[in-house]
């Protein structure tokens, strides 16, 4: 922990936490309670929100099983060209929504570069489940790539060469000494993913379209609901919050807060 | 789509700062008009039209689903003038109308495909094929309700790949070759989209009216009630004739 923070910080602090905390509570001061347990349990608010769930669920394992050894690449990568490569592992993060759909589709849809070879082969990604998990793997795979890298970036190695020296293969290195160590960081990867996961709209839209129980997930329930009903839009948010939330609140530990053998910052 | 969206916010942000609201440095007017995001292309030409006639007004545009114009009003948004492309929207923002509303124009949808059409397609019991991946407006919003009313109509039963929110999202589903075809509307279904139109059986049996009216809550009340008189006239009429948009 560092000293006590000069009082001059304080009131933007506070201006910070007004800034993103704000347009939240006036969310759900919009909410219509009476009618909130009815909008929530309709077919398409129930429908979306495991579809939701459950392609986030997907995304986030499918983050931490490539992230994980990517994050690891660039951490022991000595190259000139690491920042680069770095940088554009992070351009998802500041793809606008459509941008990065146009991108997924120029890639994967039926005529795109590998889409095309796909659709041959007969596997086709357009309007599935599928090209969710795929638009939200595109858009959550920095955080664990990030998360993993920075955390090995600030270990010393010294635990691991032992290893090595004892005799330890460098599979078992990896899980008995490495991802032990590495566990807060990566609850961290795993849970920002999941959440940019929940949360991902414009790439699904774009890119994977929206069909009730196939592809249209909570976030494109909620612009859809609002054409019609603001009151259902505003009750899907507060649950899409609420759920995010919840998962941040439970998984989410500051790293530092840990007691670790140094695998925090 | 939300880059229409954002764009809408960013405006109306921009609108809502002191300063930039009323006037500009030069002492000019501003008048701004809410439209539908398929009024686009005429309104742009309609503006042209107004600020050579009306010299030291600057017209400025909103465009973006009528929904999400009439919700944005709704919350005290400055608008002049309100193009929706149904009637229900209009009738949302009832009280904050100035003068009674009119339609200026009419929609009726067609079938879009592959330049080429290469299978096929004809009619709109073609797109409940199992081979077809057909795309459509969502029945929430107003291209929707028109596709399932037309559907109901010739009876058939659609089975769509993809519900979309806006009628612009299905001609990028269609255009990008993600879909086969889908059901747009006819001003939507211009070549230069890379779509061709297969016309539907039965279209002209529904037909979506476009209302327009000036709006109390703008900045120059006064100058609305003219712009609507523009649109309304032999060469508003020309100019939406030709972007294919049908007379009242």
């Amino acid at each position: 922990m560092t000293g006590t923070m000069p009082r001059w910080m304080g009131p933007l602090a506070m201006i910070a936490a007004a800034v993103v905390v704000l347009p939240i509570a006036a969310t759900v001061a919009r909410l219509d309670w009476s009618r909130a347990p009815e909008l929530l349990t309709t077919p398409a608010a129930i429908g979306a929100l495991t579809l939701s769930l459950a392609t986030a669920a997907m995304s986030t394992g499918l983050c931490l099983l490539l992230g994980l050894p990517l994050g690891y690449a660039l951490a022991t990568w000595r190259s000139r060209l690491k920042p680069a490569v770095r940088a554009l592992i992070l351009a998802p993060l500041v793809l606008p929504p459509v941008v990065g759909g146009l991108a997924l589709l120029y890639a994967f849809g039926r005529r795109g570069l590998v889409g095309e070879a796909l659709e041959d082969a007969g596997i086709s990604l357009a309007f599935t489940t599928a090209a969710v998990v795929l638009a939200q793997t595109f858009v959550a795979m920095p955080f664990m790539v990030l998360a993993t890298e920075s955390a090995l970036g600030a270990r010393a190695g010294h635990h691991e060469a032992l290893a090595g020296t004892l005799g330890g293969s460098r599979t078992r290195t990896l899980w008995q000494i490495t991802v032990p160590a590495l566990r807060p960081a990566l609850i961290t990867g795993t849970v920002l993913a999941f959440a940019r996961a929940l949360g991902e709209f414009g790439a699904t839209l774009t890119f994977a379209g929206s069909m009730p129980g196939v592809t249209r997930t909570l976030p494109l329930e909620i612009y859809l609901q609002r054409e019609t009903d603001a009151d259902a839009a505003v009750a899907l948010a507060v649950l899409l919050v609420a759920v995010a939330v919840t998962v941040v609140a439970l998984a989410y530990r500051p790293l530092a807060a840990r007691p670790t053998d140094g695998a925090g910052r | 789509m939300s880059r229409p969206s954002a764009l809408l916010g960013v405006t109306t942000a921009l609108l809502l700062l002191p300063g930039c609201s009323s006037a500009t440095a030069d002492g000019d007017r501003q008048l701004t008009v809410y439209a539908a995001a398929s009024l686009t292309h005429v309104f742009g030409e309609l503006e042209q039209t107004y600020e050579a006639a009306h010299p030291g007004v600057d017209v400025v545009m909103v465009h973006g689903g009528s929904s999400e114009l009439a919700a944005t009003i709704l919350e005290g948004a400055p608008a002049d003038v309100f193009a929706s492309a149904n009637e229900a929207q209009m009738d949302a923002v009832r009280t904050e109308i100035a003068t009674s509303p009119q339609v200026f124009a009419t929609n009726t949808l067609t079938m879009i495909v592959e330049p080429g059409n290469p299978l096929g397609l004809s009619g709109l019991d073609d797109l409940a094929r199992e081979d077809v991946a057909s795309v459509v407006c969502a029945p929430q919003v107003p291209c929707g309700a028109a596709t399932l009313d037309l559907a109901s109509l010739i009876g058939v039963e659609l089975a769509p790949s993809s519900q979309e929110n806006s009628v612009t999202d299905v001609v990028g589903k269609v255009a990008s070759g993600q879909a086969d075809a889908g059901v747009v509307y006819v001003t939507e279904a211009q070549p230069s989209s890379g779509v061709q139109e297969v016309p539907l059986a039965g279209a002209a049996e529904v037909v979506s009216a476009y209302p327009i009216a000036a709006m109390a809550g703008g900045h120059s009340p006064d100058l609305g009630p003219s712009f609507v008189e523009l649109v309304l006239s032999a060469d508003g009429r020309a100019v939406l004739e030709r972007a294919g948009f049908g007379a009242p």
